[in-house]
């Protein structure tokens, strides 16, 4: 199912476009102009003309996509005007600085969700409900078997995890922009005050969350560590790209950890060969769809990613609304939140 | 049940063998008798029975919590499970909040489940439904696993006697042996099975011998000894099977220590004539008078699992044990002697056995006889007669050795024929369950017909590495042409090379053929699906298992 050729927002080889603004938003490949929702590695590519984003998401960005790039920074809500469309950034409480993208022209507007979650999360601003005509939603855990549980009560299993091993070092893997900073605040949230060991490629994230004055416990990337310092009892938390790779020679018996929503489903935990799985995703689980899908309000949705057949299924044939699934563009299953499994890029529209 | 769940779970999470076995000797030491039996027992996979189907169980929770059929099996498709899907969707059931409900293993398993098995309809799924309701988190998922009858966790055997063998201060070899033949979970049966050797109950005499198992040959451990060291023998295609005489009974045990008497009454027969206290080791078969050879797996299938064969079948494919071990004799258990006296005294019985009776009778104990080999280089050219006599392959056994209990490497070892192989097209994949649970690891292959149509010829699960697995999945998912519920058609663009080990005709399958343990051998990327076999190489290879082309030659 394409997007009909004619609409507010068309769906092109580079990405969702929006002839109004003539701008992309999270394009797929280098564009001119482009909208971006959040800074994960598939929504947030570099290489196009000019870029507009959160404010707050542009330390990240510019990390990202080079510090030279030709970006707007906008605030949640501000209204931008776009060649004939109005444009605003809402937040999506996926990570820091993340939106969901409202966008106006003729008689119509449209919401695109981007990444995003209804829970509390300390390290970023909150969800905020958005009305639209048409909605263009994330779907990725789009199943009912998907339901998160606070993020706070999550953080305490994962500390009595960490306390109950004080001869072992901690491995917590978890995604290295957005999870890992949730994760550090609810810690801080619950009272730790000691400092986290962080891989490098956490490590580079931290500057802009701290300076965006989230309360995080002292951290410091484990390569500042002397050799030879041991490292029972410490908690240090890594990408999950880090797992078995050569990275973790310099831990002697370690306990691991992945955080991920996946891990609500036994097999997947087996799979992962990690000795725990803590539930907690940065996505919307399945209640937290449906309300958002209600929230909007829209007469017509489209929906992305993960298990979008079975939502827009859902949605037409048990709520009565207009939701078709987005076609084969966004079918790649995203293996860790905003990471992507396979091709980044979709070579077909 | 709490301390079972948190067993479980704490099997789940510990990577070390060492941890895992002191888990399951805490719980084991800690539990009531009667509970520690059905721990065990349930660890061992030795109850599985079935009291409610998953079925019942979907139905019971799609009436309450009014979700469409068809996203249930969405989510049972990325669960590979139902009683974990139905635990993972209970918040959907809005149940009404109920007092937490904290009974023992033991209670569970011999009252309420059977209880609730037993209730009608409507009956029954409220009870189910007030049971989901008061469980603590944990332990749905458990009992649902029980009630199905699905209840599988991933320890080993071995791991079990070893955590036994702590609890008791027993030998694992004896507790390994003690556990045979079945263990029934009660209290008593636990009390007997740790009590120490002396004030220890006489064995039941149905007790089989925990069976000594091979491991694939690994040449470089053979070439530095000499091979008059080594009995060899054919690996023959039948089933394992243990023969035991005793106190005027008969009991044959297959290897998966089912009591399969009443498949087999010819052989009930011939061993009534064995001395009592007599255990011989070796492979059922089926093999036909006059035949040079046995008939083949095939055949023997057919008398597998059909209780009370009619006369018609007896005759069409009589059964034959091929001895090729003695375990007792005289009541005396010979594992201790070495497999060169073992094999003497085996020797002298069948044919004091065979002298004894008419032919035809002669023929249902049959010695596996030994080969000659002079040196190592003449143990391929004796692997390739395999096929020619009905054998898959070769055994070589220390003539030194003790017979072991299980698998000890270096004792037993076996010399499998090379596979058959073809290139195949893979066209369809579905996902699995379990681990492999959203995964597309269960592939469907195809080979080219005379029309240039591509035919479903062979589903294999096994042979990728997890680095392919993940691999040919994201290939599969960009790659699907159409969906049938859950199986995916997929570009018929990837070919590999299928490995198997035999040929049937059968009407039942599309290309004509059944295909015996199929599987991957290798991911061919470089070979275009044109260049896949057909249907007509299959059916070369089925007239004639020698023309199979070498490796070499492709």
């Amino acid at each position: 199912m394409a997007l009909p050729g004619d609409g507010l927002i068309q769906l092109t080889p580079q990405g969702l476009y929006c002839p109004a603004a003539d701008a992309w938003i999270d394009p797929w490949r280098p564009v001119s102009r482009a909208l971006i929702t959040h800074g994960h590695a598939d929504h947030a590519r570099p290489g196009c003309g000019a870029y507009w984003a959160v404010r707050s998401g542009e330390g990240v960005l510019r990390q990202r996509l080079g510090s030279g790039i030709a970006l707007t920074g906008v605030g949640y809500g501000e209204e931008l005007r776009l060649g004939e469309a109005l444009v605003s950034f809402h937040s999506a409480g996926h990570v820091l600085g993340s939106a969901q993208i409202r966008i106006t022209a003729g008689d119509e507007t449209w919401l695109i969700s981007g990444d995003y979650k209804r829970d509390d999360d300390p390290s970023c601003a909150p969800f905020e409900p958005v009305t639209a005509d048409v909605l263009i939603t994330e779907a990725t855990f789009g199943l009912p078997i998907y339901r998160w549980r606070p993020g706070r009560q999550v953080a305490a299993e994962i500390l009595s995890w960490w306390r109950e091993a004080p001869q072992r070092p901690s491995l917590l893997f978890a995604y290295a922009f957005g999870k890992a900073q949730r994760l550090l605040a609810e810690l801080a949230a619950l009272g730790v005050e000691e400092e986290v060991l962080l891989h490098g490629a956490v490590q580079t994230l931290m500057a802009p969350y701290r300076s965006a004055g989230v309360v995080l416990p002292p951290t410091r990337p484990l390569s500042e560590l002397p050799r030879g310092e041991s490292l029972a009892g410490r908690l240090v938390i890594a990408p999950p790209s880090a797992h078995r790779s050569p990275w973790m020679k310099r831990f002697k018996a370690p306990q691991t950890a992945f955080v991920s929503g996946w891990m609500a489903v036994r097999g997947a935990r087996r799979r992962r060969g990690f000795e725990r799985g803590f539930a907690l995703s940065d996505h919307a689980d399945w209640d937290g769809l449906l309300r958002s899908v209600h929230d909007c309000g829209a007469r017509q949705v489209y929906v992305t990613h993960g298990n979008s057949d079975g939502l827009a299924r859902f949605l037409r044939e048990e709520r009565g609304l207009a939701a078709e699934p987005l076609g084969r563009a966004f079918v790649g299953q995203r293996s860790e939140e905003g990471e992507l499994e396979g091709a980044a890029a979709p070579s077909v529209a | 049940m709490q301390a079972f769940a948190d067993l479980i779970q704490q099997l789940e999470r510990s990577a070390g063998t060492k941890d895992r076995v002191t888990a399951l000797a805490t719980h084991l030491q800690a539990a009531e008798a009667a509970d520690g039996a059905w721990a065990l027992a349930l660890l061992l996979g030795k109850r599985r029975r079935r009291l409610i189907t998953g079925r019942r169980l979907r139905q019971i929770c799609l009436e309450r919590s009014g979700l469409p059929e068809w996203l249930f099996d969405s989510c049972h498709a990325q669960v590979g499970d139902s009683a974990e899907t139905i635990a993972l969707l209970l918040p959907e059931l809005a149940l009404p909040p109920a007092p937490p409900l904290e009974l023992s293993l033991a209670t569970w398993m011999e009252t309420r489940l059977p209880a609730l098995a037993a209730l009608e309809s409507e009956a029954q799924a409220e009870a189910v439904l007030a049971i989901w309701a008061a469980l603590p988190d944990g332990q749905c998922f458990l009992f649902n696993k029980l009630l199905t009858g699905g209840f599988r966790v991933g320890v080993a055997a071995g791991l079990v006697t070893r955590a036994l063998a702590q609890v008791s201060g027993l030998e694992e070899a004896e507790l390994a042996h003690r556990l045979m033949g079945g263990f029934d979970p009660s209290a008593a049966a636990m009390e007997a099975l740790l009590a120490p050797i002396e004030d220890g109950a006489a064995a039941p005499i149905s007790r089989p011998y925990p069976f000594c198992l091979a491991s694939p040959l690994e040449p470089e451990h053979l070439a530095a000894t000499d091979p008059a060291g080594w009995q060899v023998e054919w690996k023959w295609d039948g089933i394992r099977a243990q023969l035991i005489r005793r106190s005027g009974q008969t009991f044959l045990w297959s290897r998966g220590e089912e009591l399969i008497n009443a498949s087999f009454p010819e052989l009930e027969g011939m061993a009534e004539r064995l001395e009592p206290g007599t255990v011989l080791d070796g492979e059922l078969t089926v093999w036909l008078a006059q035949a040079p050879q046995p008939a083949g797996f095939g055949p023997l299938q057919r008398r597998l699992g059909r209780q009370k064969p009619g006369a018609a079948l007896l005759r069409e494919c009589p059964a034959a044990f091929i001895a090729y071990d003695l375990l007792e004799r005289g009541a005396q258990d010979l594992r201790p002697e070495p497999l060169s006296q073992r094999r003497t005294a085996l020797e002298a019985l069948v044919q004091e056995l065979q002298e004894a009776v008419a032919t035809p009778a002669a023929g249902l104990l049959r010695l596996s006889p030994v080969l000659p080999l002079g040196s190592w280089d003449e143990l391929q050219a004796l692997r390739q007669q395999a096929r020619s006599v009905g054998a898959e392959g070769l055994m070589l056994k220390a003539l030194d050795s003790a017979y072991g209990v299980g698998r000890r490497r270096g004792l037993w070892w076996k010399h499998k024929l090379e596979p058959m192989e073809l290139d195949a097209v893979l066209l369809y994949a579905q996902a699995g369950s379990g681990r492999r649970a959203n995964l597309y690891t269960d592939y469907t292959f195809g080979l080219w017909d005379g029309d240039g149509h591509l035919v479903t010829f062979a589903k294999a699960y096994s042979g990728l590495d997890n680095s392919e697995i993940n691999e040919l999945d994201r290939w599969i998912r960009r790659h699907t042409t159409e969906r049938f519920g859950p199986v995916r058609a997929v570009d018929p663009l990837q070919v590999f090379t299928l490995g198997f080990e035999g040929l049937q005709r059968s009407s039942r399958h599309r290309s004509g053929l059944a295909v015996r343990f199929p599987r991957i051998l290798r991911w061919r990327r470089d070979r275009t699906p044109e260049s896949a076999d057909s249907l007509s190489s299959a059916l070369a290879l089925l007239e004639d298992p020698a023309a199979q082309r070498s490796t070499a030659q492709r």
